[in-house]
């Protein structure tokens, strides 16, 4: 089975088609979707659109913090670019929107995997795992061989050995990493929507199943076009400038 | 069974319906057993399903750690390098000709990603073609896959007389430490000593650090000045100051007559007092540095251009040197060969002397050496090549072929006609070479 996984696709459409159509390219059977699919991007309806429709042909999903501050009360813990994103974005969901997005889960657990949006020790305070303290605080608190989380916006692997050694790696572009039996991994995924390892093609992740390997996939997109609709609509520029950089 | 190491067991196995001798490594997994064996068995067995070529063992087959773990590989069927250490010191030719083809290894496997970091007797082996095939990469680094074996510091028995200094530090990511541990290789080869003993602790490993092995020539005199150089070129403490590939060594131990000699050739003595106080001072604070493998391997590469001056025109001449000039300018670590091809002619007999006498192979070079010169390259970047054959393009496919030439540049034949009359030297090459081709064409008339 080869699952590709998005995280973080932030309303980029841009990014978002072209990382579904490359993975469909490479064999995707499954799609699974760990979160933030809203906040800092032009095109959360159309996102939300393509992600309902996913889901409802048998995609994973699972919320991300920025799905939740807009379908939320406040923005609590963002900064003001986050939280005017979420300002601007949260009037313009309809109410299936809504819906669907307070229906996904914190975890869901598949395919001898664990996919979550940040910290899996507490899925709901958005912890980052950006760290090798954080990855084995993260990977203590589960039973999964392999953890998938988003969050981060910067690929990383983390591999916890049975001695309790922690080897952290920041995986290479379409090179895959075979994720053996006997120890146990956590995969961070680059974001789909807004890259912040100074490399501006979308990123997403390539499962495979049997024997279980892992891909990080750059894919490039549009990225011209996508920060041109940021700052048509009127959200901070900031936010379109970071989209070209890739950080 | 075949063997029973400390670390792992080796099985003859087979396969019906497939005649290819087979191994099988399964670890020793006992209660008790270092850590670092099953962490250093799941690093080979991430590793050599991605690696291919004649260099390594052919991969068949893995079991993981969640039943008992194996890997089934090709079984090499020559004997191992640490047969010969019977026979030390070999003949210089012999070193060479050894070093040239571990090299050719190294380079292989330093393209695919990989640094071996347990170059040793035990870990070469050669296929009946005197292919040279480096086993066992329970010890190595890839550099897109993650490193378990980082801060392992587990020494495996037999490796620390091969180890590179950094490789004590904790460096595991650059590709010239194997260049050193093959040096080493070579000094005993050569002198039947090894240069740094057999240390039992890390604490003697990073002696070398500082303290520089005896010159080969002061141990047998009849080593000769050139094997010398090479041999400590890649001894250098500091990595920058070895060979940048394993390429450009296998060049220089295909071309005793081209080593560019240094202060090394000569050496007769260690460091004195002073000079080993400031490398040690200079020690105590080692650089981290990043490395990517394949990269910094590209960085350094061969190119050759193969120089016709029967019909070269000045123009063409330059063209050609400004294009040779932009590939080396930015690369500091690319080598030139300049290659000329001396026509044999099959139907009647040879003779070095042409009409007037004079030597043509001698002349060639003396017209190589000429073009040369305003590209102001130092005596170690540059060689200088006349080759013969019957055919151009088959003498510079043979030579690329031979010394693993990254980039070969020739000029394009002035005319359409003669090219058609005589065929077209460039393009066969182009078509046929192993590595890039850049044709060099002035531009014609409008």
């Amino acid at each position: 089975m080869r699952i590709a996984i998005l995280a973080d696709i932030h309303g980029n459409l841009e990014a978002f088609h072209a990382c579904l159509e490359h993975a469909k390219a490479r064999g995707a059977e499954r799609i699974a979707l760990l979160g933030d699919l809203v906040g800092y991007g032009a095109d959360p309806e159309a996102v939300l659109e393509l992600a309902i429709a996913l889901v409802a042909a048998g995609a994973i999903a699972v919320l991300g913090n920025h799905d939740e501050a807009a379908i939320g009360a406040g923005a609590g813990g963002m900064n003001d670019m986050a939280a005017a994103a979420i300002a601007w974005t949260r009037p313009r969901l309809t109410p299936e929107h809504r819906r669907f997005l307070s229906g996904l889960p914190l975890t869901v657990e598949e395919e001898g995997c664990l996919f979550v949006h940040a910290d899996a020790s507490a899925p709901e305070r958005w912890r980052y795992v950006a760290d090798a303290e954080a990855a084995r605080r993260s990977m203590e608190a589960t039973h999964a061989h392999v953890t998938v989380c988003g969050h981060v916006h910067r690929p990383a692997l983390y591999s916890l050995g049975e001695t309790g050694k922690l080897t952290p790696f920041v995986p290479v572009g379409g090179a895959p990493v075979p994720l053996a039996h006997g120890r146990r991994w956590l995969a961070v995924l680059g974001a789909v929507g807004q890259p912040r390892d100074r490399n501006p093609a979308a990123c997403y992740l390539m499962l495979e199943t049997s024997p279980m390997q892992a891909t990080w996939h750059r894919v490039p997109y549009d990225v011209a076009g996508a920060a041109a609709k940021i700052r048509a609509a009127g959200l901070p520029l900031g936010l379109a400038e970071r989209l070209l950089l890739g950080r | 069974m075949l063997h029973e190491g400390g670390m792992a067991v080796l099985m003859s196995v087979t396969r019906p319906g497939d005649d290819l001798p087979m191994l099988m490594k399964v670890p020793r997994l006992r209660e008790g057993e270092d850590p670092a064996a099953i962490v250093s068995f799941e690093m080979e067995q991430m590793i050599m399903p991605r690696l291919s070529g004649p260099h390594v063992p052919r991969f068949i087959a893995l079991g993981g750690f969640e039943a008992e773990p194996f890997i089934v590989m090709e079984r090499i069927q020559g004997a191992p390098l640490s047969v010969r250490l019977r026979d030390l010191p070999l003949p210089a030719e012999e070193v060479a000709h050894i070093g040239a083809a571990v090299a050719d290894a190294l380079d292989a496997l330093h393209h695919q990603h990989v640094v071996h970091l347990d170059v040793k007797p035990a870990n070469i082996l050669f296929r009946e073609d005197g292919t040279a095939v480096l086993v066992d990469y329970g010890l190595a680094h890839h550099e897109q896959l993650p490193d378990l074996m980082a801060e392992e510091f587990r020494l495996p028995y037999g490796t620390t007389p091969y180890m590179a200094p950094e490789q004590a530090l904790g460096i595991r990511n650059d590709p010239r430490s194997d260049i050193f541990s093959l040096g080493a290789l070579m000094y005993q080869l050569a002198t039947a000593d090894l240069p740094f003993g057999e240390p039992q602790h890390l604490k003697g490993v990073k002696r070398r650090l500082w303290r520089d092995p005896v010159p080969p020539r002061r141990r047998r005199s009849n080593i000769p000045p050139w094997l010398q150089e090479a041999i400590l070129r890649c001894l250098e403490v500091d990595p920058d100051a070895r060979y940048p590939t394993a390429a450009q060594l296998a060049f220089d131990l295909r071309h005793p007559e081209e080593v560019s000699l240094t202060h090394r050739a000569g050496k007769m003595r260690r460091d004195g007092f002073l000079t080993v106080m400031r490398r040690r001072l200079r020690q105590r604070d080692p650089q981290h540095r990043a490395f990517a493998t394949a990269r910094q391997v590209q960085a350094a590469p061969i190119l050759a251009v193969a120089l016709d001056f029967g019909e070269m025109s000045e123009e063409l001449a330059e063209a050609l040197r400004n294009q040779m000039q932009k590939m080396l300018g930015s690369r500091p670590g690319a080598r030139l060969a300049c290659l000329n091809v001396l026509k044999s002619n099959l139907l009647s007999i040879d003779t070095t002397l042409d009409d007037q006498g004079r030597n043509r192979h001698v002349q060639r070079l003396v017209e190589l050496r000429h073009w040369a010169r305003p590209l102001g390259l130092p005596e170690a970047r540059v060689t200088f090549h006349v080759l013969e054959g019957a055919d151009a393009a088959d003498a510079i496919l043979g030579y690329a072929r031979a010394n693993r030439v990254d980039h070969l540049v020739l000029g394009a034949r002035a005319s359409s006609l003669q090219r058609r009359l005589l065929g077209s030297v460039s393009g066969k090459v182009a078509a046929e070479a192993p590595c890039s081709v850049t044709v060099v064409r002035r531009r014609g008339p409008e």
